[in-house]
């Protein structure tokens, strides 16, 4: 036990020495985080439109003054011809354009029927079709408003509610996401570096010259890595929770009890790598092309799996941030308890578990 | 009972295509508390046969003990009771010369305070600076430091790895004092080195090339097999000197030595007929003695001889 205890201790040296390294540790999430939250956002805030008034009446006022007010727009610029417009967009300086023809509440009032033109600038995509339904959804609330007293014959009106998510905010997808990623990217990559830095500095040699048992080795390794992570993650929902206003709806103890399950899986495989490779940019590469890429597209996080083709969803199965992400998502977010996740806690147990033995068999107690 | 056997090892690397022999069947034996040096160039086997002796590697054939246990079935024993300091400097760089030493130490079971008699000559050359990093010691200093850390545990046998190279003459010298006020202790020592001069003091040397051992013997043994006369020359083109003694008739070998060039001489020849050839040759002003061979001239005889 003294052994360990000291081993921990040199491995506590290291991280807090390498200053550098630990700043990036423990800062990687927090910059993500930020990151993710302030600026990768793909809600779309304050857009800069422009309104060709041809009417110039009370209806297209009052339309013009919605939309405005809204927290989706903003009207900064006037147009009075087409081809404005085009060198507007060319411009970038707007996103979005609203025309409305000549005697547009005059339409409205006699034919029952006025049009309302709206160009986007489609040069990304899902901005431009996220802003026609923001102003199309204005719109239509405008002529609820306006219609509220008379009965229209057939209409059918969809009630929408965003369960869990009223906002429809990305934070509370993209924090379980961020929380696989840094965990990914602390344990497996620092764990798989830390083990073959020994390999090339030489000092794997002299420690298997001694009474250490490899697997004392190998664990008093892990430790400083799953102290680190617990951190991050106490970092990670600190601030969602106060810096983004995502709620922890679910146990906070199972939450962290999940987290220190997927950091023992990532271990785990950064052990694995450790013991298949000689120098630490094998390492590196291993980690991040067999890990981080598939924990960014295969999650979940980022791409919806549902839309894969059928090979991609079977091989991302076998990836534990989807399972991780699917948890956190289920407990943080949905607010459910263990029930909800027994089946994917038990995969990810599953994996922690093949990955461990595969390793510890795998783990030279010789040089060749 | 022999503190180190080796018996007929044999070790080899890469696959079908290109197999490099590195061991050709090495067997020899050491003596409890002796002081044995392996000598030999870079790539003659030494840190594979130091390897499989601290159990790092497998032999591919035959076997090894060390203090009477087998290398392969009893690595684990073997483990508890040598000292290993490999050819590199493999310390940890970032932890100071006292967390180093404590450190290893601990995996030893053991503490400083417990063996520091052991040490004490050693480590209290660099005491002073005990608080500095092992990354940022002087070559010296870091030897000094890696061979406290093989010898903290007290190890009935150490293998030192290369020891002295990239180190200075000073520090080379006093690192061999020490080995020596080790070998009063008890302890056996193995000891690799490419430096032939540092064979003389050795209690025995192997003579190692190609992964083969030449000769095991004493330093005086050595010296005393080599039977044939023997020259130094100097002059003042030394580079054209060494061309025309090589031409001559009676010289088996000539080769540079410090400021002198060594002639072997084939026998029946002596120095006189060395000085006369030189004089035919309009060297007016060579210098030639007749010299005993020191333990360097006859591993240069023993190697070239096995090479032809």
């Amino acid at each position: 036990m003294k052994q360990f205890i000291s081993f921990v201790k040199k491995e506590f040296h290291h991280i807090w020495r390498d200053k550098r390294t630990l700043f990036i540790l423990l800062g990687m999430p927090i910059m993500q985080i930020l990151i993710f939250g302030f600026a990768l956002t793909n809600e779309v805030k304050n857009s800069q439109i422009a309104i060709f008034d041809q009417s110039n009446d009370a209806a297209t006022q009052a339309l013009r003054t919605e939309l405005d007010a809204s927290r989706y727009f903003d009207v900064v610029q006037d147009i009075h011809s087409y081809p404005e417009i085009e060198a507007a967009f060319k411009k970038g300086a707007i996103k979005l354009a609203v025309i409305f023809p000549e005697n547009f509440a005059n339409d409205l009032d006699h034919f029952n029927t006025a049009q309302v033109q709206l160009i986007a600038d489609a040069s990304d995509p899902n901005v431009a079709n996220t802003l026609t339904n923001y102003a199309t959804s204005i719109i239509l609330d405008y002529q609820d408003r306006i219609t509220n007293n008379r009965r229209l014959p057939y209409t059918i009106k969809a009630e929408m509610r965003m369960l869990y998510n009223p906002q429809l905010k990305g934070a509370y997808s993209f924090v379980p996401g961020v929380m696989a990623m840094v965990l990914m990217l602390v344990c497996t990559l620092m764990t798989a570096i830390t083990i073959v830095r020994e390999k090339e500095l030489g000092t794997m040699e002299i420690m298997l010259v001694s009474p250490m048992r490899p697997f004392k080795i190998v664990a008093a390794k892990a430790v400083p890595y799953l102290l680190l992570s617990i951190v991050n993650i106490t970092s990670i929902l600190l601030l969602s929770v106060f810096v983004l206003d995502v709620p922890i709806n679910g146990s906070l103890l199972l939450l962290i009890f999940e987290g220190i399950l997927f950091t023992l899986t990532c271990l785990a495989f950064g052990l694995l790598i450790s013991t298949k490779t000689d120098s630490q940019q094998t390492a590196m590469f291993i980690a991040l092309t067999g890990m981080f890429l598939p924990t960014i597209m295969l999650s979940g996080f980022m791409f919806p799996i549902e839309n894969m083709p059928l090979p991609l969803r079977v091989i991302s199965n076998i990836v534990p941030a989807k399972w991780f992400y699917y948890i956190v998502k289920e407990v943080m977010i949905k607010g459910l308890g263990i029930g909800a996740v027994w089946k994917e806690t038990l995969i990810l147990t599953g994996m922690l578990l093949f990955l461990l033995v595969l390793s510890i068999r795998n783990f030279k107690i010789r040089l060749a | 009972m022999p503190a180190v056997i080796a018996n007929n090892l044999t070790k080899q690397y890469g696959k079908k295509k290109d197999i490099v022999q590195a061991l050709k069947g090495i067997s020899f034996e050491v003596e409890q508390g002796e002081l044995f040096g392996i000598i030999g160039p870079d790539g003659a086997g030494k840190t594979s046969l130091f390897r499989i002796l601290t159990t790092l590697l497998l032999p591919d054939g035959g076997s090894a003990s060390v203090d009477g246990l087998d290398v392969v079935k009893d690595f684990k024993a073997i483990r508890h009771r040598v000292g290993y300091m490999p050819g590199r400097f493999s310390l940890y760089q970032d932890l100071t010369i006292e967390e180093n030493l404590e450190f290893f130490a601990t995996i030893f079971n053991t503490t400083i305070k417990e063996n520091y008699d052991l040490i004490k000559d050693i480590y209290q050359q660099i005491e002073p600076f005990k608080d500095r990093r092992a990354g940022k010691l002087s070559g010296g200093m870091k030897q000094k430091l890696a061979l406290s850390c093989a010898l903290i545990h007290k190890p009935s046998v150490l293998f030192l790895d290369e020891p002295t190279t990239g180190v200075d003459a000073v520090s080379r010298k006093e690192f061999w004092e020490m080995l020596r006020s080790l070998k009063k202790q008890g302890i056996t020592i193995l000891v690799s080195t490419p430096y032939m001069d540092e064979a003389s003091l050795c209690d025995r040397v192997a003579l190692m090339q190609n992964g083969e051992i030449l000769s095991v013997d004493s330093p005086e043994g050595v010296i005393a097999s080599f039977k044939q006369p023997l020259v130094a020359v100097k002059n003042d083109n030394m580079l054209q000197l060494l061309n025309d003694l090589q031409q001559f008739e009676g010289a088996q070998d000539a080769y540079p030595f410090g400021e002198y060039h060594h002639v072997v001489l084939k026998n029946g020849y002596t120095g006189p007929a060395v000085a006369d050839y030189l004089r035919q040759h309009h060297y007016e002003h060579a210098a030639v003695q007749t010299i005993k061979a020191d333990i360097e001239d006859c591993f240069i005889a023993l190697m070239k001889s096995e090479k032809h």
